[in-house]
């Protein structure tokens, strides 16, 4: 299990600054798993997705899914970004935004790629809004139609990017509901960042805590609360209370160090 | 009462038109009353010789001979300067090695090509259409150029997670999000191109615009002259408001995710 995507000990350092976003990371995630980054802002959270990926490379370190090393975005990785406004291309209509990472692969005419496009929208309840600009969408609505465009492509791993945070609240929690469904439909593989620890710990199967700048894995928690989980039901449930409070300290602490380290 | 007139001088443009019917009526008045001069006929004399041209063809035709010059050496300028600028904005290769050359030429004024290309090219169309193209260029290629950089990461980031091929990020990506700033950069140019169209007429040429404008002075007909360049006025406006529609149908999300209507 453990041996599906692998990061082992990655470090990045920006020649241009000198800056060390994070040092020595290692963990694994295994098929189909969900697990959680968090860990305080600027620990390199982000930056460590955008190697995973392979749209950024490492100092030191590597990335493997399979044992192979990931130099390069792969068809079986989908990235969802935090900036939905700018990864949601402002001239292309829903449906072509969600065509677009297919029409070039997909053997087929453009009705079939049309169809597969629409098929996701329904999938993330936008089927009405195909012939829409992404002007003319919510904030929350425009990060589904990234999220379907990403489905579209058959991922077998989504790296989400604080996709949520720039969203109002209960546009989020209707979103982290929409994305759990998704996964046990769906049964993909998913590394999810955010700095929002009730966030990791309601999507999460394990959350993994990121110390401060540079980040390197502090401390690894299982979440072994039931899905399908429940906005209500779930956040007040004793284990979660227990885990959000332990979590919460781990945070607390990083962000203390992090700050007698600056002084 | 006078809270209407305000609210009308501030949402409408009718005074501006007024302004120039006022104008046009003080030229009259001055023309008739008060300059008895050739050089300074009435705007009605004018307009009667304006008829005479339209109707004996030789403004139509001048008008054509100038337009379809300035449109080949535009669209050329276009073609070549949107070229240059989206190879400079995506590879820094292309940018090292064009910058420096561009910014020698670029701000040698277009007129200053002239004499060089009439060694090279002669007085024909040729040296016309290459004038224009030449002076056009730079405001494309500059604007092009930038449209590109001010790209977000992020949208190069996401074409390749979208696992898209160079031609086909610079198709799907890079063009359409520089386009408002092309747009921009032929606007600019779509003015140059005429003035150095007008200009290489009235330096050697047998026929346009430029050409019938500046052989009425030396002939004395100062009314047809005039007629030239209330053409001239009209066709420039004209032109600038038809590149105006194009641009808002163009960029129809650029207007209205950033809010513009």
């Amino acid at each position: 299990m453990a041996d599906y995507l692998v990061i082992e000990r990655l470090s990045k350092r920006f020649s241009a600054h000198g800056h060390e976003a994070c040092r020595n990371v290692s963990f694994g995630v295994g098929e189909k798993e969900f697990v959680a980054l968090i860990g305080p802002s600027g620990c390199g959270k982000s930056t460590l997705l955008h190697i995973v990926a392979g749209l950024s490379a490492p100092s030191s370190g590597d990335v493997r899914l399979r044992g192979e090393i990931v130099h390069a975005p792969r068809p079986q990785m989908m990235f969802v970004f935090q900036q939905y406004t700018k990864s949601i291309f402002p001239w292309k209509t829903v449906l072509d935004n969600v065509c677009l990472g297919i029409k070039y692969q997909l053997r087929g005419s453009r009705d079939d790629v049309e169809k597969r496009g629409r098929a996701q929208l329904k999938l993330v309840g936008l089927e009405r809004y195909a012939d829409f600009y992404p002007y003319q969408l919510s904030g929350g609505m425009q990060q589904r139609v990234a999220i379907a465009r990403a489905l579209a492509r058959r991922p077998e791993i989504l790296l989400m990017d604080e996709p949520f945070s720039a969203l109002d609240a209960m546009m989020r929690v209707e979103l982290q509901d929409l994305l759990l469904w998704l996964w046990q439909e769906f049964g993909f593989t998913i590394l999810f960042v955010t700095h929002d620890l009730d966030e990791a710990l309601y999507l999460a199967q394990r959350v993994i805590v990121l110390s401060a700048s540079p980040g390197s894995v502090a401390e690894v928690v299982d979440v072994p609360l039931p899905y399908p989980r429940n906005q209500v039901e779930t956040r007040r449930e004793p284990l979660y209370l227990k885990l959000r409070a332990h979590l919460y300290n781990s945070m607390v602490q990083q962000v203390v160090a992090s700050r007698a380290e600056l002084a | 009462m006078s809270g209407n007139i305000a609210r009308w001088l501030q949402m409408s443009r009718g005074s501006g038109v007024i302004l120039i019917l006022l104008l046009l009526g003080l030229w009259q008045f001055s023309a008739l009353y008060m300059m008895d001069t050739p050089t300074w006929p009435p705007v009605t004399r004018i307009l009667q010789a304006w008829f005479a041209d339209l109707l004996d063809g030789s403004l139509t035709s001048n008008l054509l001979a100038t337009f379809w010059r300035q449109m080949l050496g535009y669209w050329l300028a276009v073609a070549l300067g949107v070229s240059i600028g989206l190879a400079m904005g995506y590879y820094r290769i292309a940018y090292n090695l064009m910058e420096p050359l561009i910014e020698i030429f670029r701000p040698i004024p277009g007129p200053a090509y002239l004499p060089v290309l009439v060694l090279f090219v002669g007085i024909g169309d040729e040296m016309k259409v290459v004038l224009i193209l030449v002076a056009s260029l730079f405001p494309i290629v500059l604007n092009t150029y930038s449209g590109v950089r001010s790209i977000d990461p992020v949208q190069f980031d996401t074409a390749r997670t979208l696992g898209l091929t160079t031609p086909q990020t610079l198709r799907e990506i890079v063009m359409p999000a520089a386009l408002p700033q092309i747009l921009t950069g032929m606007r600019i140019s779509l003015a140059i191109s005429l003035i150095l169209a007008i200009l290489s007429e009235m330096i050697v040429s047998n026929n346009g615009l430029g050409y019938f404008t500046l052989l009425a002075e030396r002939t004395f007909k100062v009314p047809d002259m005039y007629a030239g360049i209330f053409t001239l006025a009209l066709f420039g406006y004209a032109l600038n408001r038809l590149f105006l529609l194009g641009e808002a149908r163009l960029i129809r999300w650029h207007h209205e995710s950033s809010g513009r209507h």
